[in-house]
């Protein structure tokens, strides 16, 4: 069917097996996230909102917060950078390549990477930049774009894969999944060695200690940080929280609502560079706070977006992003989440992204699963409005203008009249009124039989007969 | 909202909605017929049109409020309005927050809110009614209807429907997904809308339910227009047609 909307436009030129990989990959982690939650906890809703409250404090009192993270790592030995916008990260990421005449690194999956597009841009200054995850992994090799920010591969096949590792000269064509993750592994291991530099993300810093929580599946995050003298963590400003004790809420949370673990196998607790007393581990760790836009939303309608703790959750359940995938949302951040943040992080060139929003039905799904209990629906509307009050075309592409309708509803006189006249419908073949809207509807769905203003004589004539 | 914040009693006024006025009388009819039975006394005030969800979904706040503040004039606020539809009556107890956050008239739309109920909430948390008389041999599998979620509405309808003798409510996979409706999105997105809706048909319809039952019309429109189209016709019916069967079935 024709239609304006770039998101809806890809879901139907999808191909079938990668909207078949999305959604049983986006299913099976949905079920699992509930089953894990439900027999966890008596009230997983109150946990739900508890974490949400704990992010939102943060958010309301960010800059003491950040502060004192600040003050924590420095005091225990680590540099603390921040970084205005996403190339200034990269430059800071450079720099300190450069001061250790380092030319390879090594990193764990990070968002915020794939943000401000770090492996592109040290590959351009001739560096290496090798991602450790194995989805990431795959994505690099493929020069693809993750399609989930948990799982980055979920719209691949083993198939797909296998190719992706002969071309790579991984080895002959193979498709058995032990024999791809052992390829990889080998690979990997001599890239863990021959790296100078690890970069990890953080998933959360605690204000009260520095403490930075990394969660992985694979383990690569500690790898990244084990065969070499420099950590980098890239972190955005809004992975603080308070105190230690709230990890406890948080960590508890993030496993269960991405993938229905109760935690991910590997869960590190890094807060300087190595001390006196270690043997071994990095002797310089930089931490970078990475602002791009964040500040700016921090201030806006849309602030209650910074309690994400990117789960995936809301993209797994999501009705929309299942018939489409990731892909379709062009940008790092697909799925509810991303159809709010994408167009904020993408700053003045928000009219770009300004359809995101569209891209829901307003089920409110998303919000359900949020384990931040983010008001995601309400701030995919408040998008619509800003665009609509912005005069934002790609927005409303498709979506009948409202002024005239509501000249009508609010003109009892004119209303009753159209209910009269609406009978018309009945007589002419929708197909042939050429109103879009009408034709978008009359396609694939037919309408019932009007009956306008029936029940309203129906009650007349009843209160007559009283 | 709590329960004791709302305003509740048996003067009852009825917003039809646009879509029972336009197209399905005869869930308005059994609005009506319901609410008769437990007592009520029904009003419906003429100039009624519509709740003005379609342009607050928009981004249309300006008509949004145009025809919400019509609507609040149309209603009396000291006493109940009932819906037979979770979609408006979440539309004015949560969307007119947000599309009157920075006006003045706030507060007249929060106390018209706190008067809006949809039927079943109102039944069971209004008014107290835990069951439902009569009988009416069916299985039905119930759509949630997306925009209960957070609401009253869909465990109510449960609790009353599954007191029925001879309802047998059916579970079925994947009830949290939404139908695809989404009112404008339906047409700004067609190719997605209709993929949800005839996923969702085929969740509804695996256990082969004699009745697909709904708190909201506006889903079942959309669900129904894509099952003619394909040529497999299902029976729909809302909860208050349900509701007034079981009480026809009695006598
Ligand atoms: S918005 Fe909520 S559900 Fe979605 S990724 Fe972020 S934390 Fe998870």
């Amino acid at each position: 069917m024709k239609t304006k909307q770039p998101i809806d436009a890809f879901a139907r030129d999808l191909p079938p097996e990668i909207r078949e990989s999305v959604y049983v990959g986006s299913k099976a982690k949905y079920d699992k996230r509930l089953d894990s939650l439900t027999q966890s906890f008596a009230a997983p809703d109150d946990i739900r909102k508890l974490a949400g409250q704990i992010k939102q404090h943060t958010l309301e009192n960010l800059p003491e917060y950040l502060g004192s993270a600040i003050e924590k790592l420095e005091g225990n030995g680590a540099k603390v950078h921040y970084a205005k916008t996403g190339d200034d990260a990269n430059q800071i990421i450079l720099d300190i390549m450069r001061s250790v005449n380092a030319t390879k690194l090594i990193k764990s999956k990070s968002m915020v990477s794939e943000e401000i597009h770090l492996n592109k841009f040290l590959e351009k200054n001739g560096c290496e930049s090798i991602e450790s995850d194995l989805g990431e992994f795959i994505v690099q090799l493929d020069d693809d774009m993750p399609s989930h920010i948990v799982t980055p591969i979920v719209h691949k096949n083993r198939k797909q894969i296998a190719n992706t590792f002969e071309k790579a000269g991984l080895g002959d064509y193979n498709d058995d999944p032990q024999t791809i993750t052992r390829r990889a592994r080998s690979f990997l291991r001599n890239k863990y060695i021959e790296a100078e530099v690890g970069l990890t993300g953080g998933n959360f810093v605690s204000a009260e200690t520095g403490r930075i929580a990394l969660v992985t599946n694979e383990g690569n995050a500690r790898f990244c940080i084990s065969a070499n003298k420099t950590h980098i963590a890239l972190i955005g400003i809004e992975k603080v929280v308070p105190r230690d004790k709230d990890l406890a809420v948080l960590l508890n949370l993030l496993a269960r609502s991405a993938t229905g673990q109760q935690l991910t196998v590997y869960t590190q607790f890094i807060n300087g560079p190595k001390s006196e007393a270690q043997p071994d581990g990095p002797e310089n760790m930089h931490v970078i706070f990475l602002d791009n836009e964040r500040s700016n939303i921090l201030g806006s309608e849309f602030k209650e977006i910074l309690r994400c703790i990117r789960c995936g959750a809301c993209l797994n359940v999501c009705p929309i992003y299942r018939q489409s995938s990731g892909h379709a949302y062009r940008a790092v951040y697909p799925g509810p989440v991303g159809a709010v943040l994408s167009p904020l992080l993408a700053g003045k060139r928000y009219p770009e992204y300004a359809d995101l929003p569209k891209a829901s039905s307003l089920c409110g799904a998303c919000n359900e699963v949020c384990p931040v209990d983010i008001p995601l629906p309400e701030l995919l509307l408040r998008h619509r409005n800003k665009a609509k009050r912005e005069g934002i075309k790609k927005a409303s592409a498709g979506t009948p203008s409202m002024a005239g309708w509501s000249v009508l509803c609010s003109t009892p006189a004119m209303w009753k009249t159209s209910l009269r006249a609406g009978k018309a419908m009945d007589y002419i073949s929708l197909n042939l009124i050429p109103v879009p809207a009408v034709q978008a509807w009359a396609k694939e769905r037919s309408l019932p039989p009007f009956r306008g203003g029936k029940f309203r004589k129906w009650f007349k004539d009843r209160q007559k007969n009283k | 909202m709590l329960a004791t914040d709302r305003v509740t009693g048996t003067q009852v006024q009825l917003m039809m909605t646009c879509l029972c006025d336009t197209f399905f009388d005869s869930v308005a009819q059994a609005t009506v017929e319901v609410l008769e039975h437990v007592g009520c006394t029904v009003e419906v005030p003429e100039a009624q049109t519509c709740c003005g969800q379609p342009a607050f979904n928009s981004g249309d706040w300006d008509s949004t409020r145009k025809v919400a503040r019509h609507t609040c004039r149309t209603f009396d606020s000291s006493k109940p309005t009932i819906l037979p539809s979770g979609s408006c009556s979440h539309m004015i107890s949560h969307g007119y927050d947000l599309a009157f956050e920075k006006e003045d008239d706030l507060s007249t739309a929060q106390t018209f809110a706190k008067s809006s109920w949809e039927l079943c909430d109102f039944l069971v948390n209004g008014l107290g009614i835990e069951s439902w008389p009569g009988r009416f041999d069916a299985k039905i599998s119930l759509h949630r209807s997306c925009h209960t979620r957070g609401t009253q509405t869909y465990q109510s309808a449960v609790k009353l429907l599954s007191s029925i003798e001879g309802v047998e409510l059916i579970e079925f996979d994947e009830s949290e997904q939404c139908c695809g409706f989404g009112g404008t999105f339906s047409v700004a997105y067609p190719n997605t809308s209709v993929s949800m809706g005839k996923l969702k048909i085929e969740k509804l319809t695996a256990d082969k339910p004699d009745i697909v039952g709904a708190v909201d019309m506006a889903c079942m429109m959309h669900l129904s227009g894509i099952a003619n189209k394909q040529g497999r016709q299902f029976n729909k019916l809302h909860v208050s047609e349900i509701l007034m069967k079981a009480l026809r079935n009695a006598k």
